[in-house]
């Protein structure tokens, strides 16, 4: 059971009251996109054993979305941001990196 | 390698069992062989066994991290079943199903197939239009399937509460010939097979790289040393994603943790196998007297094959209306194995961007039923370097072009 704090409300609760909503920080491909931007955007995913940037919705709390990176191989949470952020935030990119110095960075 | 028969148990217990050859050789990895499957799951040897037995080719190695049957193989709850919606995965689950029925006598191996029925509630009225459909859809395809109302449920498995306040049981898609068989024994079945036609099984083998020239994968990095190959076939279920990282390319695929438990033992209760989709519940009994029961998955990426709390509490506590005598058993054993999820819920059996490497995976929470099918039509791409008609509609470019094998009713629940 993962212990989550949403960085929108400020409230630490059990993972029951998120919601799940894969992977973050993709670039949206519509339509009029190619075909292989297209499913780059809407299948393929990097599904990293280790550190993972995902996004969570506090669902049952104050309903926003935001972002998180996470380790898929520990469950440690490294660190929750907003939303309209484009690229994780350098103090978690920091921490990740002094925790997994094999982390090859978020790309 | 000597058979087994009535015939060797006798002539053994004559000599108190001092006869008994190892199942499998455990041999060095050579520098090179013609094909390399990494994960000796149930469908990367059943890849390797149907290589060797319809195509000659055995001059292959079968790399596995940890031991054979470590991965989903042996922690899934063996329900096996071809009810299925899409053409496709009728004709893959079905071909895997009869493949099963005669397994025992074509590996020389007790696999336990034990076709005792499978049966799918139908506790909403959608649950009840859904399964007519597949009924329907599985008469047009010649898989023998049947929606029975309450009455003959409960003359199945009377130990059940069909008259639930929340749950009520309208009815089921009854299966007769689905059932179960004994999951470590697929896979050490089809090892000692690979291995009796000269194929190397190797264990705490881990393939850390891939090594590719021009587009074509020349030899796996593994943690004992470096092996050629002039095929690849990717063979890891949960771990797809690694592999595919390790290989350059991007698979439609999220690795998610499904767990399942089993009870203490008890006497025979339940002759059937019964799935619960609505409550996301699937249970059996074993020959030991378990009551195997599998769960819901967890709803992130997730490596650490272990499950979580409010998923066996989720899935015991909508069991017990249906089955109230469970509120009395003790839980014995819990885990978790990490399953490979596509969007469409249907598995991939594919050429790669890389031209001499093959992926099958994607089967999620349902790919313990389908390895022996698996396995042959994985064995007809990776030996003819084209898909036959059975792994043709599964490609991984099928998302690119939208051409999605729907199962999300079929397969939607975890089995
Ligand atoms: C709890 C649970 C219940 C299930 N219930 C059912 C059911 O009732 N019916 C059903 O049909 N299916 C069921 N399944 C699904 C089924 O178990 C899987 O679809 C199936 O076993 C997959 O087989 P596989 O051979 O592809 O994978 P696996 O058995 O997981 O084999 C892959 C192997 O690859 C190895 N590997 C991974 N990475 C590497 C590497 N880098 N180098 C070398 N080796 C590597 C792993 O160690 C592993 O042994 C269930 C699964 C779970 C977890
Ligand atoms: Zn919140």
């Amino acid at each position: 059971m993962l212990l989550l704090t949403c960085p929108c409300c400020g409230v630490s609760a059990e993972e029951t009251e998120f919601t799940n909503g894969g992977e973050a920080h993709l670039k949206r491909f519509g339509p009029g996109s190619s075909d292989a931007d297209y499913e780059a955007y809407m299948f393929a995913r990097k599904n990293p054993r280790g550190v993972h940037f995902e996004r969570w919705r506090h669902a049952y709390g104050c309903g926003k979305w935001f972002l998180m990176a996470r380790d898929t191989m520990t469950l440690e949470v490294y660190g929750a941001y907003k939303a309209q952020t484009t690229e994780p935030p350098a103090d978690i990119q920091a921490k990740i990196k002094a925790r997994r110095p094999e982390w090859e960075g978020y790309k | 390698m000597t058979r087994y028969s009535a015939f060797a148990i006798a002539r053994e217990a004559m000599r108190q069992h001092t006869g008994w050859q190892k199942a499998w050789a455990s041999p060095e990895p050579k520098a090179h062989y013609d094909v390399v499957i990494v994960g000796a799951g149930g469908h990367g040897l059943a890849t390797a066994y149907y290589l060797g037995k319809n195509f000659g080719i055995t001059n292959v190695a079968i790399i596995e991290k940890g031991w054979l049957g470590g991965g989903n193989t042996g922690r899934n709850t063996t329900i096996i079943r071809s009810n299925y919606l899409q053409d496709p995965s009728a004709a893959i689950y079905e071909k895997a199903r009869s493949l099963y029925e005669t397994m025992s006598q074509d590996l020389n191996y007790n696999v336990m197939f034990s076709p005792r029925g499978v049966m799918m509630l139908a506790q909403t009225e959608h649950e009840v239009r859904g399964y007519k459909r597949t009924e329907m859809a599985n008469k047009l395809q010649g898989v023998e399937t049947r929606f029975i109302g309450p009455a003959e449920v409960k003359r199945l498995v009377p130990i059940m509460n069909i008259e639930g306040p929340r749950y009520p049981v309208l009815g089921a898609l009854w299966q007769a010939r689905g059932g179960t068989a004994r999951h470590d024994a697929v896979a050490w079945g089809y090892a000692r097979a690979c291995s009796a036609m000269g194929m190397h099984v190797i264990q705490n083998c881990e393939v850390i790289g891939v090594e590719s020239v021009g587009g074509q994968v020349s030899a796996v990095a593994t943690t004992k040393g470096t092996i050629g190959c002039n095929k690849l076939g990717i063979v890891v279920a949960g771990h797809s994603g690694h592999l595919a990282n390790m290989a350059g390319f991007r698979l439609p695929i999220e690795s998610v943790a499904l767990q399942a438990m089993v009870s203490e033992p008890i006497k025979p209760a339940m002759d059937v196998v019964v799935m619960a989709n609505t409550v996301h519940g699937y249970m059996s009994q074993s020959d030991k007297g378990e009551m195997v029961i599998g769960g819901g998955a967890d709803h992130f990426n997730n490596y650490t094959q272990r499950g979580s709390w409010q998923h066996i509490e989720e899935t015991v506590r909508a069991l017990i209306e249906t089955f109230p005598m469970l509120s009395r058993l003790k839980m014995l054993r819990q885990w978790g194995g990490i399953v490979d999820m596509t969007g469409d819920r249907s598995p991939i059996i594919s050429k790669t961007p890389l031209g001499n490497t093959f992926i099958n995976c994607g089967w999620g929470t349902g790919g313990f039923k389908a390895i022996p099918g698996s396995g042959w039509a994985m064995a007809e791409l990776i030996a003819k370097g084209e898909p036959g008609s059975l792994a043709r509609d599964f490609s991984m470019f099928r998302f690119r072009e939208g051409r999605f094998i729907d199962e999300s009713v079929a397969a939607g629940v975890a089995h």
